[in-house]
């Protein structure tokens, strides 16, 4: 338990100290210790559920199982990651006079915030504490979107602080009706959001107040996940707010969303099971939707952007569309996909933005028009997003490609026709992608390009560990991965 | 009906029926120092409705809640909204919607809209509850409208906040209140939340020199 509470705290007490002295010049180095204890705390945590299986701790109130033990690793290492990258970069933001001192200090604090809410959110085992921590997250971000206070960037948080509060408001009021239900058929109310309580009461909660708070829960989350029509928030947030907010965003506040969303839908399922009132995949078929129309749409959009980090951000639509398809398809090969796709985006995505931020420095813009002939200026950076690019449209021998490969074909099982949406979808995203990459990457170069002081050992370990993940995933990850597929479907892969 | 229904049940319907009143009267409402005010009786609806509650069921942390609510919502959140508007020298300006009319008809169809989803819940449970559960719904989707339908930074927050009173009352009403961490949790949320929301009044103006959000429009994905 020790090790949870040290992940939990390690942010929880940085960011209060940062808040406080994040502008001295240790600040930032500071940031990054933070960061690698929490990741290293996290390990230590996986290690224990590894060795014991899973863990409750403070009466319950806690729960790390082999669903969200890997993510809380993944969120702490993305978040290690980054910080390592944001040392020299966010330093070079600051050096050309785009941030004050006093902005710094709100930077980590923010920063560190968010990494807390996000561990919170996932060992949480009360749903209305993982709503809690899901606003947290919000509020711990949105003057981040808004740092560099052009009237852009303004814009783009009060978007996101909207969208996501009303979202987020959804989800709270689908919370009060799961709670509703739960209150009838479990005897003590404090206990009544417990996730574990209501997992071992699903089969008697009401069916119809079930699919009613499902609905706003999906809507709710939803927003945050970046499910189209709820999306809007999310390329602006991504384009005006400092990078490496773009990766942790992209890499990891999505996926919790989307955990959020997977925790409920087990228990509607079990809920819905027996009903006569709705059809028991109703939840599922609601995914699906959302999931293909936010694929589909997010390609197209693709082939329109002009700004480097709006582009990736709808590649972050695409994909998190696609998850969500296939954790709304069910049975256990789509699941264990779409568990494997949850790993291999995030290590991605973020590994991808983290070389933008580098390519943005370069070229002094991020305009795609004017972002040209990386390759020449400074290889590891062109590579790096080139390679990055290769992975995330999902070639082999990356991970994306295993994940995708396994959501075809459990596509192809159950539905047959929607292989061909999902196909034509996966081509038109490689083509938006690759008609950008291409003159980025290679082009002539603009005069008086200069290379800057990149930091691409976090790229380099990520796409290496994607990599590995398309080659062979590890034992122990393919036990959680199965294990966890059998906590959302009933049934093993493996 | 209704008078075979215990004299507590009927008074939480009454007051079910004030906050749907003062929402329908935020929507209607230009003027912002009257639509403050209204958000604050709403606040206090809300927060009796509370304390009526943990009366009947005995559940004393209720009026934890009831006085948190009171604090929170009928006075702090309003006050700092007053003390914005008028340092912002904003407390004149027209802050209504485009097309006011408009705007009722659809707050009046999204009622009955909740009224309809809240049909199945009926032959579980008894009427008060199908009622306290439209009704919340409706605050709830009525604060959603007002926010879409306004274009001052001020009065989107009031719909926010009317919005969130929409949640506390389903919590109350249909519930008897959350565990007490939920509510603690959402009511520091919602504290940092209102905070933020000042901090923002003034990034807007010192960005567009107005609170008028809809001039915000430069991001988006239509071919420049």
């Amino acid at each position: 338990m020790t090790a949870l509470y040290l992940t939990l705290l390690i942010p929880m007490c940085s960011s209060i100290l940062l808040g406080i002295f994040g502008n001295r010049s240790w600040a930032a180095k500071f940031n990054l210790l933070a960061t690698v204890a929490a990741f290293a705390s996290s390990v230590w945590l996986a290690l224990n559920v590894l060795n014991h299986g899973s863990l409750g701790g403070y009466t319950g109130q806690f729960r790390v199982d082999s669903f969200n033990v890997y993510l809380i690793a993944l969120t702490a290492f993305v978040g290690a990651t980054t910080a390592f990258f944001s040392l020299p970069y966010m330093a070079q933001e600051e050096a050309n006079g785009r941030l004050s001192p006093g902005r710094m200090r709100l930077y980590h604090a923010s920063y560190q915030g968010f990494l807390f809410t996000m561990q919170l959110a996932m060992s949480t085992n009360n749903l209305g504490v993982l709503w809690v921590a899901m606003e947290g997250a919000t509020l711990a971000t949105v003057l981040l979107v808004s740092l560099y206070r052009t009237p852009e960037a303004v814009e783009a948080a009060w978007k996101y602080f909207i969208v996501c509060g009303v979202g987020i408001a959804l989800a709270l009021f689908g919370t009060v009706l799961l709670y509703f239900a739960a209150a009838q058929v479990i005897p003590d109310p404090e206990n009544a959001l417990l996730w574990t309580v209501l997992s071992a009461h699903a089969s008697s909660l009401q069916p119809a107040v079930m699919a009613i708070a499902f609905v706003f829960l999906l809507v709710g989350y939803g927003t945050k996940v970046g499910l189209v029509p709820m999306h809007t928030w999310l390329p602006d947030a991504h384009s005006e707010g400092p990078t490496p907010m773009s990766a942790v965003l992209s890499g990891l506040l999505l996926n919790v969303a989307l955990y959020a969303i997977i925790r409920v839908k087990i228990i509607t399922d079990a809920a819905l099971a027996s009903g006569t009132l709705h059809s028991p995949h109703m939840a599922g078929n609601l995914m699906m939707g959302f999931g293909i129309v936010s694929f589909t749409v997010a390609g197209l959009f693709l082939h329109r952007q002009r700004d480097i980090k709006r582009l990736f951000s709808y590649s972050s639509i695409e994909h998190m569309g696609l998850m969500t398809f296939a954790f709304g398809l069910g049975g256990p090969l789509a699941t264990f996909g779409g568990l494997l796709h949850m790993t291999v985006h995030s290590l991605t995505k973020s590994a991808i933005f983290i070389t933008v931020g580098h390519a943005t420095h370069i070229a002094k813009t991020q305009s795609i028009d004017n972002i040209r002939g990386l390759i020449k200026t400074q290889p590891a950076v062109g590579w790096g997003l080139a390679i990055g690019t290769v992975a995330i449209a999902g070639f082999p021998p990356f991970g994306v490609f295993t994940s995708e490969f396994l959501l075809l074909s459990a596509t192809m099982k159950s539905y047959p026709w929607l292989t061909v949406p999902l196909l034509t979808g996966l081509a038109v995203a490689f083509a938006g992608l690759f008609r950008h990459l291409h003159p980025m990457v290679y082009g002539d170069v603009p005069e008086g390009q200069q290379k800057v002081e990149a930091n691409m050992f976090p790229v380099v370990v990520q796409l290496l560990l994607v990599l590995w993940l398309g080659i062979a995933i590890p034992g122990f990850l393919s036990h959680w991965f199965d294990q966890a597929t059998f906590l959302i479907t009933g049934s093993h892969l493996l | 009906m209704l008078e075979q229904l215990p004299l507590y049940q009927q008074l939480i319907l009454t007051l079910a029926a004030m906050v749907l009143f003062t929402s329908f009267a935020l929507l209607a409402q230009s003027r912002v120092i009257p639509m403050i005010r209204i958000f604050a009786w709403q606040g206090l609806i809300v927060a009796a409705t509370t304390a009526l509650v943990a009366y009947d069921s005995g559940k004393y942390d209720l009026y934890f809640s009831a006085i948190l609510a009171l604090l929170l919502k009928a006075m702090f959140v309003p006050w700092l909204l007053q003390r914005l508007v008028i340092r912002l020298g904003i407390d004149h300006d027209e802050h209504g919607a485009e097309h006011p009319v408009t705007v009722l008809m659809a707050g009046a169809a999204l009622v009955i809209f909740c009224y309809y989803v809240a049909q199945p819940i009926e032959q579980f449970s008894s009427s008060i509850t199908r009622n306290t559960i439209a009704i919340s719904m409706s605050v709830v989707l009525l604060g959603v409208l007002m926010l879409v339908s306004r274009s001052k930074a001020v009065a989107e927050v009031v719909g926010f906040m009317s919005l969130e009173n929409g949640l506390f009352f389903a919590a109350v009403a249909a519930t008897h209140g959350m565990p007490m961490v939920v509510e603690l949790g959402v009511a520091f949320d919602v504290l940092i939340a209102a905070v933020i929301f000042g901090v923002f009044f003034f990034h807007i103006r010192d960005s567009i020199q107005s609170l008028d959000v809809d001039q915000l429009n430069h991001l988006s994905e239509r071919e420049e």
